[in-house]
């Protein structure tokens, strides 16, 4: 059997799948963006004295954790509206859901950063009177921050691939383009491989920006 | 001393860790200016000691009184249950230096005499800045000021320790084997450091293995035996004429090698 490879539909409708690509993009910034400020107060509340916080914010992270990405995205856009009444745009529910989501992964990364600084820079920091977040802010969290760039960003990346899944609640990010494409050009094969180098293209030009920073970081830090 | 209030009083303080008691009870009186070596093979309970004065550790039973104030309410079942913002102010008056320095690696060695006086007490950068400074002068190390600590030898990041120790100003300062990781040339200048302030009337409490050290610092020693004070006196009575066959004992090893 000889498949013949027409890409003719994709180079017509290119301005549709990068449209697609903005709004992949959109919707990464903006969970990512948010999902790191989740994924802080949810550490910060996992690793709280009291128990008030680490009690809610543990339960919150495991459950994020451990239920499928997919499931999440349904509820924020059918299960929102039947529960409370809220109907959100396909763009909100599927930012809420990835935003959570990765909040809770988020949250792990910077908790491991945490912990990981040295127990006698938590005793010299407490030895002349700083108190829980004093010393968070001053000592803990600066020393945390470089060791968790490249989890961080692992997680990231795995965000922007999981924004496919909001195609699921017609959000035109890019494989929703693809999939109308698809349909509108009997030509899936050459458009569903167009955007994978597309989401190549972008996610690994992303990691050597990211390697470049680590590596500057990592000279400042040898200073 | 005997009528004046204790600067530091200890009052029948147990810690245990798990099933493992490791303080037995321990009374103490400190008067100011009051100069105490503590002594004692590993596992004694020295270092835990003192590491409960400032709440490093939580005593499980006991009390710590700071200038006839105890810290923290006594709990039902003998523990002690302090507040964090007491904890901290009282660790503003007691100030500790550690056997592994603890520096802050992301800061200068003048930020790093800073950052208490700045961030606990809120005292004004341009203030701070000079305080630290004078600190710094005082263990000898002003011209390191914008080095990082890893650029500097174990004895300078100690004598930088101490000095961000007293830029909290404190009452009373315990030193928690300050000498133990270091190379054996580079002891003396942190003894030096230490012999100096002992020489303004600093109250001071030390955990040590240096025991010619301690002769020439300490006003009284204490030697701890599994958990408890099991000998104390002036460095001569101690150290030279201990009456105690544990303290004997201990001594003994430590002159094993003497040439």
């Amino acid at each position: 059997m000889q498949y013949v490879w027409d890409f003719r539909p994709v180079w017509l409708n290119f301005g549709v799948l990068l449209e697609g690509l903005v709004n992949t993009l959109k919707l990464s910034g903006f969970s990512i963006g948010l999902g790191l400020v989740i994924g802080l107060v949810l550490a910060l509340g996992r690793l709280a004295p009291t128990r008030f916080l680490s009690i809610p914010a543990t339960a919150i992270i495991e459950f994020y954790r451990n239920t499928p990405p997919l499931v999440h995205f349904f509820w924020y856009f059918y299960g929102l509206p039947i529960l409370t009444g809220i109907s959100l745009t396909p763009f909100a529910a599927a930012a809420a859901a990835l935003s959570v989501q990765s909040g809770a992964f988020f949250a792990e990364v910077f908790r491991g950063g945490i912990v990981s600084v040295e127990r006698g820079q938590w005793e010299a920091g407490r030895a002349i009177g700083m108190g829980h977040a004093q010393l968070m802010r001053r000592i803990i969290l600066p020393q945390a921050f470089r060791r968790m760039i490249p989890p961080l960003m692992e997680r990231s990346f795995e965000l922007v691939k999981t924004t496919s899944l909001a195609a699921t609640l017609t959000y035109g990010e890019l494989v929703y383009k693809a999939m109308v494409l698809a349909t509108q050009t009997y030509r899936p094969m050459e458009i569903y491989s167009t955007i994978a180098v597309m989401f190549f293209t972008v996610l690994f030009l992303a990691s050597l920006g990211m390697r470049a920073v680590e590596h500057r970081l990592a000279r400042r830090a040898a200073r | 001393m005997a009528d004046a209030t204790p600067v530091l009083a200890v009052e029948g303080l147990r810690k245990s860790f798990g099933p493992n008691e490791v303080l037995k009870g321990i009374d103490l009186k400190v008067g100011a200016g009051e100069r105490i070596a503590i002594l004692g093979s590993s596992g004694s309970g020295k270092s835990t000691f003192l590491r409960c004065i400032n709440f490093m550790e939580t005593p499980s039973a006991g009390r710590i009184v700071l200038d006839g104030a105890p810290i923290g309410t006594q709990g039902r079942g003998g523990v002690l249950a302090a507040k964090s913002a007491e904890l901290r102010r009282l660790r503003t008056r007691v100030g500790m230096i550690f056997q592994q320095f603890n520096l802050f690696p992301h800061m200068t060695v003048l930020e790093n005499v800073m950052e208490g006086p700045v961030t606990v007490k809120g005292l004004k950068r341009e203030e701070a800045r000079a305080k630290a400074q004078d600190y710094l002068k005082r263990v000898g190390l002003a011209e390191k000021a914008d080095q990082y600590p890893q650029r500097l030898s174990g004895g300078q990041q100690q004598r930088v320790a101490i000095a961000r120790a007293l830029a909290m100003e404190p009452e009373i300062l315990l030193f928690d084997e300050p000498t133990s990781s270091l190379d054996p040339e580079l002891v003396g200048e942190v003894l030096d450091v230490i012999l100096g302030l002992s020489q303004e009337g600093r109250t001071m409490l030390l955990v040590t293995h240096e025991l010619g050290f301690a002769y020439h610092f300490a006003t009284r020693v204490l030697f701890l035996h599994e958990g408890r004070i099991h000998e104390q006196g002036t460095p001569d009575e101690v150290l030279k004429n201990p009456g105690q066959e544990r303290t004997q004992a201990f001594l003994r090893r430590f002159s094993a090698f003497h040439f």
